[in-house]
Parts: C-alpha cells; sequence; structure tokens
C-alpha cells in the first residue's frame, strides 16, 4: 500500500470543511426547513417594495378593520385585511421583516464583536483583569434582561436604535463567557506556543490563531441571540419601547392591536404569527448548527 | 468436554452507523463449560467486549445480533421472555466492567447498590441485605467493610471500586461471571490482586469465568482456555498450555511475539511485522 | 461543602454592590436635573431647589453620595415614590406576593409537565412522541409571550368565556390580605365562590408566563437523560438485571436531575422577566407591571429601587440554586 497523504491547500481544507457540514445539517430535516424559511425572510426584507401590494403607512380611511381576504367582510386586495387606520396588514408584514432582521443583524453584530473581545482579554490574560471583567458580566446577568433592556432604553429614550443598543448590552455577558471558556481551553495548547515562540504578539495570538478555533459555540450563540434579539425588541415594541408607531414592526404593531383583541382578531393574530415563525425558524437552524458543529468540535 | 453452559453458535453483531453498517462480530462460536475459566484474547476493535454484551443483551438499539444458536443452561437468549430474563441476566450471569469508578452510580451508596441486588434477586430484607452486603465485601477483601457500605463511588479508588463490582457480581451466586478487561483501568500492582481474587473466587463459587482482555500475559496464570480473536473473527481456540506452546495460528504466534517475556534481538516485533499492512487473512 | 458555600458567598459581595453601582448610577446617567426627577416637583424656586438637592444628597461629590445611597440601602430606605409617596420598600413587599404567586404557579406547571415529558423522550429516542414533544418544546420556546397570552385571551376569555380577562379575582370579593397569595386568602376568607374565581384568574397567566420554562425544562430534561442513559453505571444497572422502570426512574434520573434541577432554578431569573409582559397584559398587580408603570411615570426612585431589589431577588435565587446543586451532587457534598 502505498502513502497516500497529499497535502492540501488552506481554501480546499475549508472547502471540505464546509462539505462535511453542509452534509451533517442537511440530516436535520427541521434545520434546513428553518434555514429555507430564513432565506425567504431574508427575500421578503430585501425585495419588500416589490413584493408588497401597498405602502404599509398609507391609511385607507374607507377600509378600516377589514378582516382577511377569506372571512366574512374581506375585501381582495386586503388579503390579510387592514388594521385599526386602514393600513394593509400584508403589506405592514413584509416591511416589518426589514425590522427585524435588521435589529437580529445589529444586536448580534454588537453583543458579538463587544463580548468576544471582552471575554478574549479576560480569558487570555487572566489573573485580576479576569476577575474584574467577570464580576461585570455577573452584575449585567444578575439583571432579567428585559428589565435591564427597559430600563436603559429608558435612560437613552424609547425608540429603534436604543432598544437594539440595549439588547445588544444585556446579550454581552453570553458571548463573554463563550470567548473566555474557549480561551482558556485553548491558551495552553502547542499551536498556541508555536505562534508564541514564532514571535506574535498578544493581539495577534488572540484573535488570528486562537480565535478561529473557538467559532463553534460562539456561532451557535450567535443564532441564539438573533432569535431572542427578535423576541426581544417584539417586546420592547409592545411596551411602547422600542420602534415607535407608525413603524411597521411585529411588537409594535401588536402594541397598537392590543385593544382590538376581541374585535378584530386578525390585527392581533398575524404580526404574532410572524415573529413566531421568524423566531422558530432561526432556532431550528441554530438547532441544526449545534449538531453540525458538535461532531466536529469532538473531532478537534 | 462436558455439557456447556454456554453455547454460542455464529454470532453476528452488526451497528447500524452514519456511514453504513459495521460488522464487530462475524461469525464466531464460543462455548464455556461448568467451572472453566475461558480467556478471550484480542486487541481493540476485536469484538471481544462486543459478543458479551450482546449474551448480557447490554447492546443499544442500533446493534443488530443475530446468532444459530446463543443458549446459556437450556435458555435461549435471542428469544428470552421477561420472566427468564429477570431469572438469568443479573442473576445466574453476571458481568462486571472495565472502568469501576464509572460503572457504579455516583449518586448512591456503594452499600444502596449492592444491596439493591440482594434485595431483588435474592429476595432479602433491609437488615438481611445490609448484613449479607457486609460480607460479601469481606469476602472481596475489601477493608473496613461496614464503614465502606456507606461510601460513595467516588470516594474509593478504583482497585476498591471494582471489588464492590465483583461483590455485586458474586451476590447472587451466578454460574457465569463475565469480566471485561476488569484490570485494565487499574494500577499495575493492583491488577494481580484483583485477577487473583477473581479467580479464588470462581474457585469457591464453583462458577464459569469468562475473562476478557488484551493482555495476554494475563492469560497464561489464569485461563483453562482461551479464544483469541481479532477484527470480530475467531483466530484460534485452545487450551492454555497447547496455545502458548505451539500456538496454530499465525496472529496467535504475533501476539505472543510481541509480549516483552518473549522478546529475543533487540526490537519487539508488532502483529504487523507478521502480516504485512493488508493485516490479518 | 462548606468551602463551596463561603466561595459563592464571598463572590455575591462584589456582584451586589456592582448592581447598587448601576442602580444608584442610572438616575444620575438620565438626561436632566437629577433634583427635579428624583423630587418630583415642580415649579421650583431657587431656594427650594437647592434645599432639596441638600436633602436628597446631590449637592456633595459622588462617592459621598454613594456612600449615603448605601448606608441609607442597609437601614431599608429606598426612597419614597413619587407617584403614591409611600416608601419603595413598602409597595415592594405589598406587591411581591402577586407576583410570587404568579412565578410559584408557573414553575410547578413547567416542571411537574416538563421532567416527565423530558424524562419520556429520551427514554422513547427519535419516536413520535420525541419529535412531537421537542418540536412543540422549540415552538413555545420561540413563542413571544405577550402575543401568546392575547391569544389565549382570545380564545378563553373571549370566545369560550371560561376565564375573565384581568385581575386576580373578580371584583365581587373583597376581603383583607392576609398572606397576600390570593388562592390562600381567598381558602381563609370563606367567601362562596372566592377560591374558584381567584383559581380562573390565575391560571391563564400562569399558563402563560410558564411556557418558555416548561419548553427548556423540557428539552433540558430530554438532553440530561439523554447522556446519562449512555454512561457506564446505567449499563451496570441493566447488568444488575435490575427493572427497565428502575433504571431510568432511580438511577438514570437522579443523576439527571442535578443539571436540571440547576436549570429549573436559574428559570426563576427568567420568570422575573416574563412577568413583566404577562402581569401587563392581564393586568396582573404584581412588581412586574409596577416596573412598567413607574418607567412610563417617570417614577425614578421607584424605578431605581426597583431595579436593585429585583435584581439582589435574582442573585438571591442563584445563590439557592448554587447551594442546592451543592447539595444534590453527591461529589461536592461529600467530599
Amino acid at each position: 500500500m502505498t502513502d497516500t497523504t497529499v497535502k492540501l491547500s488552506d481554501a480546499e481544507i475549508r472547502a471540505q470543511m464546509l462539505r462535511d457540514f453542509w452534509y451533517h445539517f442537511k440530516q436535520n430535516k427541521g434545520a434546513v426547513a428553518g434555514l429555507f424559511v430564513f432565506i425567504l425572510l431574508v427575500i421578503a426584507a430585501v425585495l419588500a417594495p416589490l413584493l408588497a401590494p401597498h405602502d404599509p403607512t398609507e391609511q385607507f380611511r374607507d377600509a378600516l378593520l377589514v378582516p382577511p381576504v377569506w372571512a366574512e367582510n374581506g375585501r381582495a386586495g386586503f388579503w390579510l385585511g387592514t388594521d385599526a387606520v386602514g393600513r394593509d396588514m400584508l403589506s405592514r408584514l413584509i416591511y416589518g421583516a426589514q425590522y427585524s432582521l435588521f435589529i437580529g443583524v445589529v444586536v448580534v453584530s454588537i453583543a458579538l464583536s463587544g463580548g468576544i473581545f471582552v471575554g478574549m482579554i479576560a480569558g487570555y490574560f487572566g489573573g485580576w483583569i479576569d476577575n474584574l471583567i467577570m464580576r461585570v458580566m455577573d452584575v449585567i446577568l444578575a439583571f432579567p434582561s428585559l428589565l435591564l433592556a427597559l430600563v436603559l432604553v429608558a435612560i437613552l429614550g424609547p425608540g429603534l436604535t436604543n432598544a437594539m443598543i440595549a439588547i445588544a448590552i444585556v446579550y454581552q455577558p453570553h458571548f463573554a463567557r463563550l470567548a473566555r471558556a474557549a480561551v482558556m481551553g485553548e491558551k495552553e495548547r502547542e499551536y498556541v506556543t508555536a505562534a508564541r515562540v514564532a514571535g506574535a504578539g498578544n493581539l495577534r495570538l488572540m484573535f488570528k490563531t486562537i480565535l478561529p478555533n473557538c467559532l463553534a459555540p460562539l456561532i451557535v450563540q450567535a443564532t441564539l441571540s438573533f432569535s431572542s434579539a427578535v423576541l426581544d425588541s417584539a417586546a420592547l415594541g409592545f411596551l411602547g419601547m422600542g420602534a415607535q408607531p407608525p413603524a411597521s414592526e411585529w411588537g409594535t404593531m401588536l402594541a397598537e392591536a392590543r385593544e382590538f383583541i376581541l374585535r378584530a382578531w386578525w390585527v392581533v393574530t398575524f404580526p404574532g404569527l410572524a415573529i413566531l415563525i421568524s423566531v422558530l425558524a432561526i432556532n431550528l437552524m441554530g438547532d441544526g448548527l449545534r449538531d453540525a458543529l458538535d461532531p466536529k468540535l469532538k473531532k478537534s | 468436554m462436558q455439557d456447556a453452559i454456554l453455547t454460542i453458535r455464529n454470532l453476528t453483531v452488526t451497528f447500524a452507523t452514519a456511514t453504513g453498517s459495521f460488522t464487530a462480530v462475524d461469525g464466531i462460536d464460543v462455548r464455556v463449560s461448568p467451572r472453566e475459566v475461558l480467556a478471550i484474547v484480542g486487541e481493540s476493535g476485536s469484538g471481544k467486549s462486543v459478543s458479551m454484551l450482546a449474551v448480557m443483551g447490554l447492546l443499544p438499539e442500533t446493534a443488530t445480533v443475530t446468532a444459530d444458536e446463543m443458549v446459556f443452561d437450556g435458555h435461549d437468549l435471542l428469544r428470552l421472555t421477561p420472566a427468564e430474563r429477570r431469572q438469568l441476566i443479573g442473576r445466574e450471569i453476571t458481568m462486571i466492567f472495565q472502568e469501576p469508578i464509572a460503572s457504579l452510580n455516583p449518586s448512591f451508596t456503594v452499600g444502596f447498590q449492592i444491596e439493591e441486588v440482594l434485595r431483588l434477586h435474592m429476595g432479602l430484607g433491609r437488615a438481611a441485605a445490609r448484613a449479607r452486603a457486609i460480607e460479601l465485601f469481606e469476602a472481596v477483601g475489601i477493608p473496613d467493610p461496614a464503614a465502606k457500605i456507606h461510601a460513595y463511588p467516588h470516594q474509593m479508588s478504583g482497585g476498591q471500586c471494582q471489588r464492590v463490582m465483583i461483590a455485586i457480581a458474586i451476590a447472587t451466586n451466578p454460574r457465569l461471571l463475565i469480566a471485561d478487561e476488569p484490570t485494565t483501568a487499574l494500577d499495575v500492582t493492583i491488577q494481580k490482586q484483583i485477577l487473583d481474587l477473581l479467580t479464588a473466587l470462581q474457585e469457591s463459587h464453583g462458577m464459569a469465568l469468562i475473562l476478557i482482555t488484551h493482555d495476554i500475559g494475563v492469560v497464561a496464570e489464569t485461563a483453562d482456555r482461551v479464544v483469541v480473536q481479532y477484527k470480530g473473527h475467531k483466530m484460534e481456540e485452545a487450551d492454555v498450555l497447547s496455545l502458548f506452546e505451539a500456538p496454530q495460528h499465525p496472529y496467535t504466534r504475533a501476539l505472543l511475539s510481541a509480549l516483552p517475556e518473549n522478546a529475543t534481538g533487540d526490537r519487539l516485533p508488532t502483529v504487523s511485522d507478521f502480516f504485512g499492512a493488508e493485516g490479518v487473512r | 461543602m462548606i468551602r463551596f458555600l463561603l466561595t459563592k458567598l464571598l463572590y455575591l459581595v462584589p456582584t451586589f454592590l456592582g448592581i447598587t453601582l448601576i442602580a444608584f448610577g442610572f438616575v444620575r446617567v438620565l438626561p436632566g436635573d437629577p433634583v427635579l426627577l428624583m423630587a418630583g416637583e415642580r415649579g421650583l424656586t431657587p431656594e427650594r431647589h437647592a434645599e432639596l438637592a441638600a436633602q436628597l444628597g446631590f449637592d456633595r461629590p459622588m462617592w459621598a453620595q454613594y456612600l449615603e445611597f448605601l448606608t441609607r440601602l442597609l437601614h431599608g430606605d429606598l426612597g419614597n415614590s413619587l407617584v403614591t409617596k409611600k416608601p419603595v420598600l413598602a409597595e415592594f413587599f405589598a406587591l411581591f406576593p402577586a407576583t410570587l404567586e404568579l412565578a410559584f404557579v408557573a414553575i410547578v406547571i413547567a416542571t411537574v409537565i416538563g421532567v416527565p415529558v423530558g424524562v419520556l423522550a429520551a427514554v422513547k429516542r427519535g419516536s413520535w412522541f420525541d419529535q412531537v414533544s421537542m418540536t412543540a418544546a422549540l415552538v413555545g420556546f420561540s413563542m413571544p409571550i405577550f402575543w401568546w397570552g392575547l391569544l389565549l385571551i382570545i380564545l378563553f376569555s373571549g370566545i369560550l368565556q371560561w376565564t375573565p380577562v384581568s385581575g386576580r379575582i373578580s371584583l365581587l370579593y373583597f376581603f383583607p390580605a392576609q398572606t397576600g397569595f390570593m388562592l390562600i386568602d381567598s381558602l381563609l376568607s370563606g367567601q362562596k365562590g372566592a377560591f374558584s374565581s381567584a383559581l380562573s384568574h390565575l391560571i391563564l397567566p400562569s399558563i402563560v408566563l410558564a411556557t418558555i420554562p416548561l419548553a427548556v425544562i423540557a428539552r433540558q430534561t430530554r438532553s440530561a437523560m439523554l447522556e446519562v442513559m449512555g454512561e457506564d453505571y446505567v449499563r451496570t444497572a441493566r447488568a444488575k438485571g435490575l427493572p427497565r422502570a428502575r433504571v431510568v426512574m432511580v438511577h438514570a434520573l437522579r443523576n439527571a436531575m442535578i443539571p436540571v434541577i440547576t436549570t429549573i432554578g436559574l428559570q426563576v431569573g427568567v420568570l422575573m422577566a416574563g412577568a413583566i409582559l404577562t402581569e401587563t397584559i392581564f393586568s396582573w398587580p404584581g412588581i412586574g407591571k409596577w416596573m412598567i408603570d413607574s418607567i412610563s411615570r417617570r417614577d425614578y426612585p421607584v424605578v431605581q429601587s426597583g431595579l436593585l431589589l429585583i435584581a439582589g431577588l435574582v442573585m438571591l435565587v442563584n445563590l439557592l440554586v448554587d447551594l442546592t446543586y451543592g447539595l444534590i451532587n453527591p461529589r461536592i457534598r461529600h467530599k
């Protein structure tokens, strides 16, 4: 038998890892369904102006609280009915996808980068820096997340941007903890020592050498935080602290709909359903990601 | 040869895995007589543990067990009724495993774990079970048995935990005890003690003992007969003296040559020296 | 064990101080004049302003203010509400039982349903029960609970008219609060129908609040059980010929419960956040609703102290969870 070890280039190795990952991910039908729905969501958000039948803020004075098209008194043109001031539900829902995706991306980016940075420094340097940073994280974690976000928004003033910042701050500790644990696990490994001996500085070691090997749990947490961000920002919107009316954010839509729950069920049902489906899709993907990345984790 | 207490013919065990079906055991035969010590020797992956786990019914659901015959004392192990199963497994046939501390439940005292066997299978009441447990601990050489009854597995050493496992295994006076690599995870100094304990108990209780090991050196002192396995197949079977004096199969010869005691020359041979990279067969 | 306890207690101190710092700093970070914010009076003359500033301590350096804040805190003085003019601490204790009752019933529901479902799903892995229950759990976990509450109101209060829409008990009943727990008080009052009224008011909000913890507990129990059932000692239990039920319910479950109990305890913190939304929807007069109302009414003494109290509460619960973990994990309890 001949010795058949061929040296693959970095790009080829990465391509192989991607193929392995996709093979495992595909096995989980729920995850694939989630991915599919998520892609639909992205399409809805990006192509909203093309897909929505009406302008989301346009009020049709002659079509207040119209039921969905299949119900009694439904009107063609307003597929999912209209709200209390005559705005088309379907269009608002489609534009709402923009908010949800935007919120998810922004919140996760801030929380991820901030949390990783802080967590890596804590794990890498250890000692009093680690203690200090982790105490701060513990303090943040002691507050129920929604409450802290609410108070932060109260300080900063209601609105979408402030809501996103508040939520991102509240999620940071989760990423910080994961990053710290990962760094502490990898710090003493040989490849790190090798790089250090070769003259790599601390920053480079942390972010170019160690970090790429700790990505799996961080990615899983990122999907979880994405879905939580959508839920929490909807909650803030529902409480009047997030995106302000007339924004067609799904949570804000629910806040406006609250007084009509017994009269017009569609104004309440559809935005919530949109939230549920989006969050469910992302959570399904997250589950699939975790399972697909796990065997790789164990192998390494 | 007397009537065998355990007869296995053409046993095959396959596992369903993500990458297809894997055959761990391929058509092996095993016979054990009452009061006999049989050693099953092989390297990792030879399927030696799997065949015995199949006998006990301890394989996961992904495993498929087929055999022409798998009979213990007249009972067909492949088609056990629940009542028969309760009679046999854990009672007439018992098993001990490789990692003694991990094999005991960390949340219960060792006393609890042996007493539940005494109460279930031997029908003893609380006090009687407690007394018998202490006796058994003494019989397996656990110092200060009355105190150790209240100990948790993590408070004891590996050797002591294995003694507990042995005590549990002999508590029901089984006809057959299967020991799956009982000393592999233990200190070298303890290994001999445990093996001696096993052989002593085997004699005094008059039970059959199947000793699974990868250490062919251990076999010489303990076994009556030896089965050599490799990659799920049986390579050779012989009584211990014949095996050591005149090994028939090349694999057996390779194993024996690899023993440090048999070393001649300055380099210790390995199995692949005898077979090349294609492996055995 | 003792050392374990002491370490946990020790860590509380800096964390608690951190919490007080945040609560303290919060008012001072707000835009606007802190004196005006905390005094709640309008149209202050310069003399009155200075008077209030001195009274509230705003004229002193920051560290002195913080120390004063801490001292007052340790004496139980958390300021007065701007709206009701009553001490914040007293209001907290008046409203807390409502939230506690709701949270308690919710966690009981979540545990009593979640744990058995998780165990069964693990034991029957891959079966339809496993798949259906875990999918249901994922849906429950992905649900916006304020929407879920509204839906249930539509269904049970609106369409079926089985349950009331808001409050803790029908307005027909009035009796003094002895324990603060409506279920107990209604029984003690002896009034006919009071208990069932209290119960019917409690059912919907507690189901809504229980949903997410239930989903989390079910999933956690399942994965803990799966992990435990693959352990060597479970194989030993089977090898001993123990009946299947005993292997699962005694040997496996006992060990799986260790991480699960931790999860249950930590869910209490989640409940505090969830209570905010649930109490808002059902007009349940607990501390969640109190906080929301105070934030929108700009009742800053309440917000500041409420934050402190709730965070302190969560910290306490987490400590209890840590202690319980130390007790039930034999490796820590018996060194």
